[in-house]
């Protein structure tokens, strides 16, 4: 076992670099912990499933040019039959928003209708009896809705619909015993019934942002198909036509009427590009504290090889001394390897501190979510093996230095 | 003087090419340090900046709680006001100017019949609108109180869209086709897109493109053309079920600004908000104390968080990772400075002042902080290919590598570097000469 008490005196000689060293270990551990577990919650983010099936899925936004609001539930119809029947496509629907879109509509729902608040909020969308097979959902309980059953509707004139479909976590949240089928709820505040015809397994909202994290997966279905400016039109492709439809439905779309605006951005987009648009700056953050990570423990080891070669050079004579008074050369490596510890113990505890005072601080200006001691822990183990590994090979030339040293002058 | 200074220029790059690895060490760490920092202070610089800076302080926003204290917000009012609060502020005129807006989508119809129509988005307004935000004009002048007044089918194009349709003439008087509406050309603005919009962070369009139309509210209303933003209903609220019961209702969808250039302006305008929510309580439509707010331009960007998380988060970050590279610097330096003891002492005895030990190593460390400056200047390029990646577009398109960035990245580095340096030049210049002599 090393004797510890003559390296802290020789690190007493040395204060200005143990400190140094000591301090940069401290705030690398605490910017590392903090950054690794940002990249944790944002992976977890951009994990999250929405429910469809996502290959072969379409998604196009079309806006009317010059067509009055009225007019345009027929436009929409023969839009989505003229999709429909083009070959390659399996199914399609006209819809007001879909998973990730970012925009879209939100309500309050309650079980009571005499109630002053809504028991939660959720996603509205307006679909027809084609829904669940071009989303891909599956229906875990109920039935889908039937053909008669869906209408056009003016978007201002919108109240809740008689047959709803929600989704299990809003069935759920609305009736915690599992008995939602069937039972009666009242959608947009509105003291219109609707009765749950079906239950599907999963279908998420349109938004990605944290405020809309609390209310992420509950979705009503309504068989309403809006009139109005702009709708949207998912499509499923037959496997491996998905490319083909791409280029065929815009074509077809612009063949069967010249009224409309399909925007050059964002117009047209499979729903891999809705999925990588939506959750690229969640991705691109990743990546950013990945990179600064990386960066940033290169600069810290390099520190340390700076600084150790310096005390190394410096202490030669020294070495030479011990060396010679019986030293082998593996007491000097330890030593500058415990001399690190030590160095690597008082930086890390420091740095836990700071990496938690720094994490409440992010709590407080951004919302985010408390550090898990986990993070620390891995933070401090890291670094530890960090130090020992940047300290090795300036340790390893000290543990080279001949007795003879001690012979020489400085 | 420039004698010595160039000596120690001498001293300095046979020093730093003496120990190659340990300056590149050096000039690594500022140059990443540096760079980190300036990219993403360049995105951060575009999205908290002042929109207005000549009139930030005399637009105010006024807010109504017409939810109450059982619906709102954690205690605030909307972030806009229904028809009703909006109307009834623009009838006081208790304000020097005022205006209220909601954005719009049109079609625009070229007259030529083998051109496709085209979306252009914009803005319901009051004539006040152009006065109150300082809109340049290329061609023409705002509509006036007149037009308000009347519901005239006027119309302010931008610069842009003048360009489109008549190739960049004055246009002032002709006629254009918007939807199945024509419209009388009032004014042509200049290139005028202030970032973020301010004045319309309730539809989050902080960094939209640029509006291209704008009408006047009274006709918009008129006409019944719909708003493009949002429309908030609350959970309280209820949507109506046609557009009659819609406006009376308590949705709120329209954003008002008013311009007051006084303290005491802004207090009297606060005192009316307040009287006007108590009628409202008196007249049975509010059951709560009055709960306003009248923010300015820098508070309203604030409460609407206009600065996104993800720039304030990573400036912070690359702060810290700065202050880093720095503490490494000092270490590095230390080593590299202490290493040359023998050396300071010999110069020390021949004659050498502490002073001249100061300017040696100082001017030595400002050559590592001039070549971690240009490493910084290149990395901060690369960088800002990258700010795509983290940012929207639109954000990542406003920020860019200009001459004040390249001129604060060598700043940022020279002067770090010789702060850095301060620590380990005063320990070189403590070596006694006797000392090292002796020793030697």
């Amino acid at each position: 076992m090393l004797q510890i008490k003559p390296i802290l005196v020789a690190l007493k000689r040395h204060k200005a670099g143990t400190l140094l060293i000591a301090l940069q270990i401290a705030l690398t551990l605490a910017i590392v912990c903090n950054a690794l577990f940002i990249i944790q919650q944002r992976l977890d983010r951009i994990a999250r499933p929405t429910g469809l099936d996502e290959t072969n899925l379409l998604t196009i936004q079309n806006r009317w040019v010059g067509v009055d609001d009225e007019k345009t539930g027929s436009l929409v119809r023969a839009d989505v039959q003229a999709i429909r029947e083009l070959p390659g496509v399996e199914d399609a629907i006209s819809i007001n928003s879909y998973p990730l879109r970012g925009g879209g509509w939100l309500t309050g729902v309650r079980t009571n209708p005499d109630a002053k608040k809504s028991e939660t909020h959720t996603t509205q969308y307006f679909v027809d009896d084609h829904a669940l097979a071009t989303m891909g959902v599956k229906l875990v309980a109920g039935r889908n809705f039937r053909s008669d059953e869906i209408t056009e509707i003016d978007p201002k004139a919108v109240v809740s619909a008689p047959q709803i479909i929600v989704t299990k976590t809003l069935a759920d949240k609305l009736f915690p015993d599992g008995s939602a089928l069937g039972k009666v709820v009242y959608v947009d505040d509105g003291t219109q019934p609707s009765t749950i015809i079906g239950i599907v397994e999963r279908l998420g909202g349109p938004w990605n942002s944290t405020w809309s994290d609390t209310f992420l997966d509950n979705a009503v279905l309504e068989p309403y198909q809006l009139t109005g400016g702009g709708t949207s039109y998912m499509i499923r492709s037959k496997p491996g036509q998905l490319a083909a439809v791409t280029r065929s439905v815009p074509e077809a779309l612009y063949k069967l009427n010249r009224m409309r605006v399909i925007p050059s951005e964002r117009g047209v987009r499979t729903y891999d590009v809705v999925r990588s648009q939506a959750y690229k700056s969640d991705r691109g953050m990743a990546i950013l504290m990945g990179v600064v990570c990386l960066v940033l423990l290169g600069i810290t080891a390099a520190g340390i090889v700076g600084l150790t070669s310096f005390w190394v050079g410096q202490r030669r004579k020294q070495i030479g001394v011990r060396r010679a008074l019986g030293a082998t050369q593996r007491d000097i490596l330890s030593y500058f390897l415990t001399e690190n510890l030590l160095i690597g113990i008082g930086g890390v505890v420091v740095g836990a501190l700071l990496a938690i005072g720094m994490n409440l601080w992010l709590v407080t200006q951004f919302e985010m979510a408390r550090l898990s001691l986990l993070y620390v822990l891995a933070g401090v183990v890291a670094l530890l093996l960090l130090g020992q590994g940047a300290v090795l090979a300036p340790a390893m030339r000290a543990s080279r230095v001949p007795p003879v040293e001690a012979t020489r002058s400085v | 003087m420039s004698g010595m200074f160039i000596h120690n220029l001498q001293l300095g790059i046979f020093s730093l090419r003496r120990n190659p690895l340990l300056t590149a060490l050096m000039i690594m760490s500022i140059g990443f340090g540096v760079a980190a920092s300036m990219v993403t202070f360049a995105v951060f610089r575009v999205v908290s900046g002042d929109p207005i800076p000549q009139k930030s302080s005399q637009l105010f926003v006024p807010q109504i709680d017409n939810r109450g204290p059982q619906y709102n917000r954690n205690g605030e009012p909307p972030g806009a006001l229904n028809y009703t609060d909006a109307l009834a502020l623009m009838r006081a005129h208790k304000a020097d100017r005022q205006t209220l807006l909601y954005p719009v989508s049109m079609s625009v119809m070229p007259e030529e019949a083998h051109r496709m129509p085209f979306k252009a988005a914009g803005y319901a307004t009051y004539g006040d609108f152009f006065t109150m935000f300082d809109v340049p004009f290329q061609y023409g002048s705002p509509w006036g109180a007149a037009e308000d007044a009347s519901r005239e089918a006027v119309v302010v194009i931008s610069r842009d869209l003048n360009q489109k349709l008549f190739a960049g003439e004055n246009s002032v008087g002709r006629r254009i086709t918007l939807d199945d509406r024509q419209y009388r050309i009032a004014g042509v603005t200049d290139h005028w897109d202030p970032k973020p919009r301010f004045y319309d962070m309730f539809n989050g369009r902080a960094y939209a493109e640029p509006a291209q139309v704008y009408i006047p509210f009274t006709y918009a209303m008129d006409q019944q053309i719909e708003t493009y933003g949002n429309n908030n209903c609350g959970s309280g609220g209820k949507r109506g079920d046609d557009r009659e019961s819609w406006l009376r209702g308590e949705c709120v969808w329209i954003s008002p600004w008013v311009e007051l250039d006084s303290a005491s302006k802004v207090e009297a305008y606060r005192q009316f908000l307040n009287g006007y929510a108590e009628d409202q309580r008196r007249a049975g439509r509010f059951s709560w104390a009055p709960n306003n707010r009248l923010r300015d331009v820098h508070q309203w960007l604030d409460f609407q968080h206009a600065v996104p998380p993800e720039s304030r988060i990573s400036l912070s970050l690359s702060v810290g990772f700065l202050v880093i590279c720095l503490v490494n610097t000092i270490g590095l330096l230390l080593a590299k400075f202490m290493r040359r003891a023998p050396e300071i002492g010999v110069r020390r005895a021949l004659g050498a002042s502490r002073a001249d030990i100061y300017g040696q190593f100082l001017v030595e460390a400002a050559m590592v902080g001039v070549a971690g400056g240009v490493l910084g200047l290149l990395l901060t390029g690369l960088g800002m290919l990258g700010v795509g990646m983290v940012f929207e577009p639109q954000i990542a398109r406003l920020a860019h590598l200009d001459l004040s960035l390249v001129a604060l990245t060598l700043l940022v580095a020279i002067v770090a570097t010789v702060l850095a340096a301060f620590y380990p030049t005063w320990r070189a210049a403590q070596v006694q000469p006797a000392w090292q002599l002796k020793s030697n």
